[in-house]
């Protein structure tokens, strides 16, 4: 700990302070006794694998969980928030890891929840808000109408949204956990922009996220949080990103390299696929892709290039206007979603909570959920084996719970998302598909789930993910395709470079 | 798929699927229990207020009241672990009693100029399809045609008593014991015989509750209910028949309602098409007395029966003790609001209490070291 006792008292001056934090949930201890601090005007980035405490450590700092010990100082004054509209009120604001939006309200109603503005005879001021929502929207370079339904909006933009409500709230204090999970490049620049200019203004950021190379290019002090202790600090520049990577899980990680080439047949074969959006466009056009058992193809585009709605058009969510899905020589496209999960080809949603996890449910439960036939004798389920199946499959994706009966809620965010990969492994597939599933997952388990690839892959399984970060094209992928506008604009071996991938998408490089 | 096990036995984890309930700790035993202790508490109370509540033959008087409602509220039940929601119970039992009449009255079939009287079991099988019928035209609404529930089963409420009161012409049939000349006498044995003492309607409540309770906690088809009612799309996503379950818990509200009309009217040896009116908000309420949320995913048999006890117990106490109508409906509407007050306790406890329950951490390591 000496390295964190001499924690940054050498730059700036220091705007928040929290001593001695501890918090347990029962007997998980999530927090250690942490020392932190905030500059005015600096980022710093929160840094550590999944679990670690740092979604804890920042709902403390904004008031929407007590401390079980350890005292915070806002200006060098002792401060207790009892919730976070106390906090907001000494100007602390918070962008949730997991979006806290009302779906059925519009986006204007969304950034002014709980804080709308009134006229003079006391009704909501819709235009101003409007108005303002717009601009909030012209600064974040996103091109979205004030009025559209949350629940219509693709989920990088619904984190715009989120990003939007917190900037609209002007605080001092600005806390962005994973704010960029569900951001295109392009997107994360503009945002990158805006805390540029958040901090000339004075407005420190605390800022987390697991894409480590992008968090290094925006902060001016790294803190690395290992299993509820703070475990290393550092001024961005002394370090790279060797160090962030050694301090966070002790040894280095690659994403891994393709496994031998040992192909079989055609597993899947997506033959001229056209997928419309709600309002009949074409959202993925005329599209083909084959993939043979033991092969890992990776789909890289931009949001809203139309990877997600591919994905779920072949696990069958949604309805194809032409073409036909092919498994194992047979055509599958009329076939509903039990019935190709039973033939072994499941999708790993991209959004978790609303697609991935039943939140009444437990862990086990959920990890047993597509697989009850596996575990079923004559009428009944047998306890003893889907115990089994639950017990194997969280070994299998290393979730970090303490069992099986866990409320699903009690997750960090990663092991949620280890959860529904854990589930659909679990049907012993032949064809995955994989929709971001890098998505809110530490470095550590990122290795993991590539190689947890690598490894079915080896064992005969076909396998398309979809990425929107460049660096994991280059992982375990046989196959590169890029798709830009519904459309396969590309396709490379694994010895591609980034740039070349960057350019088929259509992504501005500087 | 490369198998290592060995390792999480030792550790003696358990993930339970409870049939009644949930792992025995106490705190839980008391939130979970409230019902449980609430019924205690209104028979302590109501002993101490007449000397005629506190007997074995009260009790069993009592229990075959509550198993009407308790049918009801086991369908309901089912329908709300989805998501749902289903006004047309009362109706349906209303029906139920008027075709099991009709049928005991015997069939005229027109074209050979005959009368028939079929035998009870034959009826009782009609009438449960009856319900069947009804239940599955909810599901299919709700389920294929993406009507509300609350607007699809509204609707059935009033076609099924309308259909009731048709059939009718508003009128009661009354004598359904049945004639022995013509082979269909027996109707009256669900309602009034006992066996081993209890009553044939609460034998008959226990049996399904005993299969309601195997069907949600060891059946996939329970898994099924559950993971609709959490997430329908995520359950979706899983390969879960998100419509076909829907459809399915709608008709088994259904039949256990048309089971509700049967024991109702060979209780009363009679059979109205006002029967039942308002028993779907006396159902409704027992499932929420019992622990369950409105939202779907969470409540169990054995909860929801307590609470169908809770205030069948509570009503007829409040009868034997002389208190007015009026009061009685007073009550029953305080105890639902204090249960309902206390499941929000409860959600939020458990929250704040789950990492407590279970094993020491054990953190699995999440990284080769
Ligand atoms: N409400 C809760 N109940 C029980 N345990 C909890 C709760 N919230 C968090 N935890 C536990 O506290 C620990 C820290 O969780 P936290 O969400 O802070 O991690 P994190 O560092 O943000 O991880 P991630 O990168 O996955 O988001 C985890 O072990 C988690 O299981
Ligand atoms: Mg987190």
């Amino acid at each position: 700990m000496s390295i964190a006792a001499a924690h940054q008292d050498d730059s700036g001056e220091v705007v928040l302070a929290a001593r001695n934090i501890a918090k347990s949930f029962g007997s998980v201890h999530a927090l250690k006794g942490v020392n932190f601090k905030i500059h005015r005007g600096q980022v710093t980035t929160l840094f550590g694998e999944n679990g670690a405490g740092k979604s804890t450590l920042m709902k403390i700092l904004s008031g929407v969980l007590a401390p079980s010990s350890g005292d915070i100082t806002l200006d060098g004054a002792p401060i207790e928030f009892s919730d976070t509209i106390e906090a907001r009120e000494h100007g602390i604001s918070i962008i949730h890891q997991e979006l806290s939006l009302a779906p059925n309200l519009s986006v204007r109603d969304n950034v002014f929840m709980g804080r709308e503005l009134t006229t003079r005879t006391g009704s909501v001021d819709y235009a101003e808000e409007a108005r303002q929502t717009q601009l909030l929207m012209e600064e974040l370079e996103e091109d979205i109408d004030p009025l559209t339904p949350v629940e219509e909006l693709r989920l990088g933009q619904q984190q715009i949204v989120e990003i939007a409500r917190a900037l609209s709230i002007n605080s001092r204090i600005l806390i962005m956990d994973e704010p960029t999970s569900a951001l295109s490049a392009a997107e994360v620049e503009v945002l990158f922009k805006v805390i540029r200019d958040l901090k000339a203004r004075g407005v420190s950021i605390v800022y987390i996220s697991h894409h480590l190379e992008e968090a290094l290019q925006i902060t001016d002090h790294a803190v690395v949080l290992r299993d509820g202790v703070m475990t290393a600090y550092a001024r961005r520049e002394d370090i790279d990103l060797e160090w962030i990577v050694r301090n966070m899980v002790g040894e280095n990680f690659d994403l891994g390299s393709p496994p031998e080439a040992q192909f079989g047949d055609v597993a899947l074969s997506i033959d001229s696929v056209s997928v419309p959006d709600a309002s009949g466009v074409d959202l993925v056009r005329d599209l083909s892709l084959e993939v043979r058992s033991g092969e890992i193809v990776c789909i890289y585009g931009l949001m809203g290039a139309g990877r997600t709605e591919l994905l779920e058009a072949v696990a069958g969510r949604l309805n194809l206007t032409g073409g036909r899905v092919v498994l194992d020589g047979e055509d599958i496209s009329h076939l509903g979603i039990a019935e190709r999960i039973r033939r072994g080809l499941v999708l790993i949603p991209e959004d978790r909570q609303r697609d991935g996890l039943v939140q009444t449910m437990s862990v086990g439960q959920n990890l047993s959920l597509a697989s009850i036939g596996a575990f079923t004798r004559a009428l009944f389920t047998s306890p003893k084996l889907e115990n089994e199946v639950i017990d194997e499959s969280i070994d299998r994706v290393h979730i970090k719970t303490s069992g099986g009966s866990a409320p699903i809620g009690s997750l960090s965010g990663g092991n949620q998302q280890k959860v529904v990969i854990g589930k659909m492994m679990a049907t012993h597939p032949k064809v995955v598909l994989l929709d971001e599933p890098s998505r809110g997952i530490d470095i550590g388990a990122k290795a993991e789930v590539f190689k947890l690839l690598a490894e079915r892959a080896s064992g005969g399984v076909g396998v398309i993910y979809s990425t929107s970060e460049v660096g994991e094209c280059l992982s375990v992928a046989h196959r590169i395709v890029v798709m830009r506008r519904g459309r396969i604009a590309a396709e490379f071996g694994p010895d591609v470079t980034k740039a070349q991938i960057m350019a088929a998408s259509g992504e501005a490089i500087d | 798929m490369s198998k290592s096990q060995t390792m999480t036995d030792s550790e003696g984890k358990e993930h339970k699927t409870p049939m009644f309930g949930g792992d025995f700790d106490i705190v839980r035993l008391l939130l979970e229990g409230r019902a449980f202790f609430a019924l205690i508490a209104i028979i302590i109370v109501f002993s101490a207020l007449s000397p005629f509540y506190f007997s074995l033959n009260n009790f069993l008087i009592m229990s075959s009241h509550v198993a009407i409602f308790g049918l009801l509220a086991i369908g309901m039940l089912l329908v709300i672990l989805t998501g749902g929601i289903d006004l047309s119970v009362g109706s349906i039992l209303a029906l139920a009693g008027v075709c099991a009449g009709a049928m005991m009255q015997g069939l005229t079939a027109e074209a050979a100029g005959v009368i028939l009287y079929p035998p009870v079991w034959v009826v009782v099988l009609l009438t449960c399809l009856v319900g069947a019928a009804i239940g599955a035209l909810n599901g299919v609404l709700i389920a294929i045609f993406r009507v509300p529930a609350f607007v699809a089963t509204l609707g059935t409420l009033y076609v099924a008593r309308g259909i009731a009161l048709l059939m009718t012409n508003g009128l009661t049939y009354n004598n359904l014991s049945g004639d022995p000349a013509l082979g269909n006498t027996g109707f009256d044995w669900l309602g009034f015989n006992r066996l081993f003492g209890v009553p044939i309607g609460v034998i008959v409540l226990a049996v399904v509750a005993i299969l309601a309770a195997l069907l949600l906690t060891r059946t996939p088809f329970g898994r099924w209910v559950y993971a609709t009612g959490g997430n329908a799309r995520a359950a979706d996503l899983s390969g879960v028949p998100v419509k076909f379950t829907t459809v399915m818990v709608y008709t088994l509200s259904g039949i256990c309602a048309a089971i509700a009309g049967l024991v109702l009217s060979s209780q009363l040896t009679s059979a109205g098409p006002t029967a039942g009116t308002t028993y779907e908000l006396t159902a409704i309420a027992a499932v929420v007395v019992g622990g369950a949320a409105l939202s779907g995913g969470r409540g169990t048999i054995g909860g929801t029966l307590l609470g169908a006890f809770v205030i069948g117990f509570l009503a007829d106490g409040l009868v034997i003790i002389g208190v007015s109508t009026y009061w009685q409906t007073v009550f029953t509407g305080a105890v639902i609001v204090a249960a309902v007050l206390l499941n929000s306790v409860q959600y939020s406890g458990r929250r704040r209490r789950s990492a407590g329950s279970g094993t020491p951490p054990s953190p699995k390591p999440s990284k080769p070291s």
